[in-house]
């Protein structure tokens, strides 16, 4: 795993992970299994692709898996076979009952069999990632599932999201605001949803992303290796 | 035994998995078999005599194997050992046993050891009973899933890594302290709600009337279980083995599917 | 009625299988078919009387030696028939096989009224192998299901491969919902125990041919009438060919 970079971004895109001090959850310890991270959002802000960028971002460097809650069972992990961004074996699809969010929050045993198997299967792993069936602003990630959480919105739903709330906005690790290149086009005000984003999540950090310009993702991706970078520091 | 821990074991919202499955149910949708109430109320019934029965009756006949090991009690803890094959044997235990000259009587057999094999046996006979590879596999996925949230609430003994649902179920109703015929009242009514539930999802059904369906069926749950406590102890080729055809061909065909919403 | 039925099939030195017993009583008459002297021999079940009434207790018992090849057949449907008030007609067949046995009777047809019993339990040695067939009709033309209750074990080298009851008619709830046989008016099941299995396929919407836990493969079709169910399933029969 390479250090931290600090090069990159401006004062709207953090690029350092969440200070201890205002983070409402517990430390992430050290240990055998793989770091969790779950990614939601409403459907069609670009889950599915985040994954596909992060996974050419940092799937060279860390061990890694995806589980994907799609409620099509196939569609997204083809859509990550076809990208060619991870081998098959590493992509489990979890079925859910017409209730992604139940999948990831109420019950949540089937993605833990996922998780679960991928480890048995793959050996250690450093990373898994799991993305939940596109949904609405209300679905967020049980901590029993996942470490941290990302939620990504997208400039075309309206620069008014940030500022209308919802667990997945205002609790998220990270929220990442994406398809930033499109703003102009849909008459979205970038720094009305920054500020909408800080008054909603206090010091919890925000992402611009657009993956037109920027395949790698690199501020979500850099996001992420801090996290695994301090989980292996830290005794189990 | 309380009948709170009964509604704890029985709740719909026990993450358990069960949201994910339709019971063959969304098979049955896709292939036109089922299209309004009526066609969910003759699968339910058809479903609950025959997959409910064997559920049922499995699940009391592992629950009676968990109370005579000694479940609830908190168990040995060599059967806490997980052993992932069912078939491996006991696991022994790590230090050397000292060797004794004297002859020694033999021993009682371990109820721990009794509970594995009958157990075993369990899991087998729901095999030989479930013909379409993917309902084993379904079986399997939601039995794990039941011994993850069981163990989280109860001492629940080794029973492998995937036992069959109905197998799992008994261990686990006999770990909260459950008697079979709790045990396989829950089966039963298991089997009708979980396609209900995806009736509601699947067809836009009105909960009310479906919550009608269910309650109308209460009566012959209660049945079925009945006689699956008194079959709780017979061997296992003896115990029910009712099957449904269309069952069995709409798992192998759902399974086939390139897209689809509910796991089974 | 009751009658009683035996076969006992064994294989020669030179591998000619040949019936040591071959005993019938009306209306379980055999008689042997097809030519002598080969690897396999061949017997039909000709029926002496109407089908199986109730109150009737019929009995087969069938036995296949090592390196002997034995198929079962029958001349026509059995007809299942109402009868007097009386218990169920019974049906209760039971076979070991340590060389190959398969049996292909024609479809039983539940006419209203009726109530049947089959119990089938069949013994596979290791090594032995078995092609197990049963068809069934609920009702002639246009005519309600009478009752029928079908239960089949059958173990494999000491383990039971395949555990399955079927309940047909008006004292079967649910029979007629699409968890069980839906609309379909016919179904047949066809059990495949033993070396050299076939790989599972989906042959048509209400059928499909699936591998069981243990070394066997069940084939299992539904159908509006019979020629849908054996459309699908006297493929999967055919493509297991008694040795010659």
């Amino acid at each position: 795993m390479t250090d931290h970079p600090h090069e990159h971004g401006t004062d709207e895109v953090p690029h350092t992970h969440p200070d201890p001090g205002v983070d409402p959850h517990t430390p992430l310890s050290g240990g055998p299994r793989a770091l969790r991270i779950g990614i939601g959002g409403p459907v069609g802000s670009g889950k599915t692709a985040l994954v596909a960028a992060l996974c050419r971002s940092l799937g060279d460097e860390l061990r890694l898996a995806v589980v994907t809650n799609d409620i099509y069972t196939t569609e997204d992990a083809d859509f990550l076979l076809r990208n060619g961004v991870l081998p098959a074996e590493r992509i489990r699809a979890v079925e859910t009952g017409c209730c992604p969010h139940t999948a990831i929050r109420d019950d949540i045993s089937a993605n833990l069999d996922a998780v679960e198997d991928l480890e048995d299967a793959l050996g250690p792993l450093d990373l898994v990632l799991v993305e939940s069936g596109g949904d609405n602003l209300t679905a967020t990630f049980s901590k029993g599932l996942i470490d941290r959480q990302i939620f990504v919105v997208d400039v075309a739903g309206g620069d008014k999201v940030p500022r209308k709330g919802g667990p997945g906005v205002t609790a998220a690790d990270l929220l990442v605001i994406n398809k930033t290149d499109l703003a102009p086009l849909v008459g979205a005000d970038l720094t009305v949803m920054d500020r909408d984003a800080r008054a909603r999540r206090g010091d919890l950090p925000t992402a611009f992303l657009s993956l037109v310009e920027d395949r790698a993702a690199t501020p979500v991706a850099d996001w992420i290796r801090a996290l695994v970078k301090d989980r292996a520091a830290t005794p189990a | 035994m309380s009948l709170a821990t009964l509604l704890v074991l029985a709740d719909g919202r026990l993450p358990a998995g069960g949201h994910a499955h339709s019971g063959g149910f969304e098979a049955a949708v896709s292939a036109g078999r089922v299209r309004d109430l009526a066609g969910l109320d003759g699968f339910l019934r058809g479903r609950l005599h025959t997959s409910g029965v064997v559920a049922a009756a499995f699940t009391a006949a592992a629950c009676a194997a968990g109370l005579e090991a000694g479940s609830p009690q908190p168990p040995d803890p060599r059967a806490l050992l997980h052993p992932t094959d069912l078939h491996a044997g006991s696991p022994q235990p790590t230090a050397p046993r000292p060797i004794d000259p004297r002859p020694t009587a033999p021993r009682p057999a371990d109820p721990w050891d009794v509970f594995r094999r009958r157990i075993a046996e369990l899991d087998d006979g729901m095999d030989a009973r479930t013909p379409s590879p993917a309902l084993r596999r379904a079986s399997r996925a939601q039995g794990r899933a039941l011994l993850r949230a069981g163990r989280a609430m109860w001492p629940v003994p080794a029973a492998g890594r995937e036992p069959h649902h109905p197998v799992a179920l008994g261990v686990v109703a006999a770990a909260a302290g459950l008697d079979p015929l709790a045990a396989a009242t829950a089966a039963a009514h298991g089997t009708v709600t979980g396609p209900a539930s995806a009736a509601v999802r699947l067809l836009g059904l009105d909960p009310y009337t479906v919550q009608g369906l269910i309650a109308a069926l209460a009566p012959e749950c209660d049945r079925i279980a009945a006689a699956s406590a008194g079959t709780a102890n017979d061997p296992v080729d003896e115990l029910p083995a009712d099957g449904a055809p269309l069952l069995d061909i709409g798992a192998e065909h759902h399974a086939s599917w390139e897209v689809r919403l509910f796991a089974s | 009625m009751r009658a009683a039925a035996r076969i006992v099939a064994e294989a020669d030195r030179s591998g000619v299988t040949r019936l040591a017993v071959l005993r019938g009583e009306s209306p379980l008459l055999l008689r042997r078919t097809g030519p002598r002297d080969t690897t396999s021999a061949t017997v039909h079940l000709v029926g002496g009387a109407a089908g199986p009434l109730r109150g009737d207790d019929l009995l087969l018992e069938i036995e296949v030696g090592p390196g002997a090849h034995l198929e079962i057949r029958s001349v026509a449907a059995t007809l299942l028939l109402p009868g007097r008030p009386a218990p169920p007609s019974l049906l209760t067949v039971r076979a070991t096989v340590a060389g190959s046995l398969r049996w292909l009777p024609e479809p039983a047809i539940a006419a209203a009224g009726c109530d049947h019993h089959a119990s089938t339990a069949v013994e596979v040695a290791d090594g032995g192998s078995l092609l197990w067939r049963d068809d069934l009709v609920c009702g002639r033309h246009d005519e309600p299901s009478g009752s029928v209750r079908s239960d089949v074990t059958i173990r494999y080298a000491g383990r039971t491969l395949y555990r399955h009851r079927l309940t047909v008619g008006p004292d079967a709830p649910g029979w007629s919902g699409a968890a069980v046989l839906g609309n379909a008016r016919a179904t047949g099941s066809a059990v495949l125990a033993g070396p050299g299995l076939p790989v599972p396929h989906l042959p048509a919407e209400g059928a499909a041919v699936m591998a069981l836990a243990g070394p066997g493969v069940l084939a299992t079709a539904t159908g509006a009438d019979i020629r849908e169910v054996q459309a699908a399933l006297d493929p999967f029969c055919a493509a297991m060919p008694a040795p010659v």
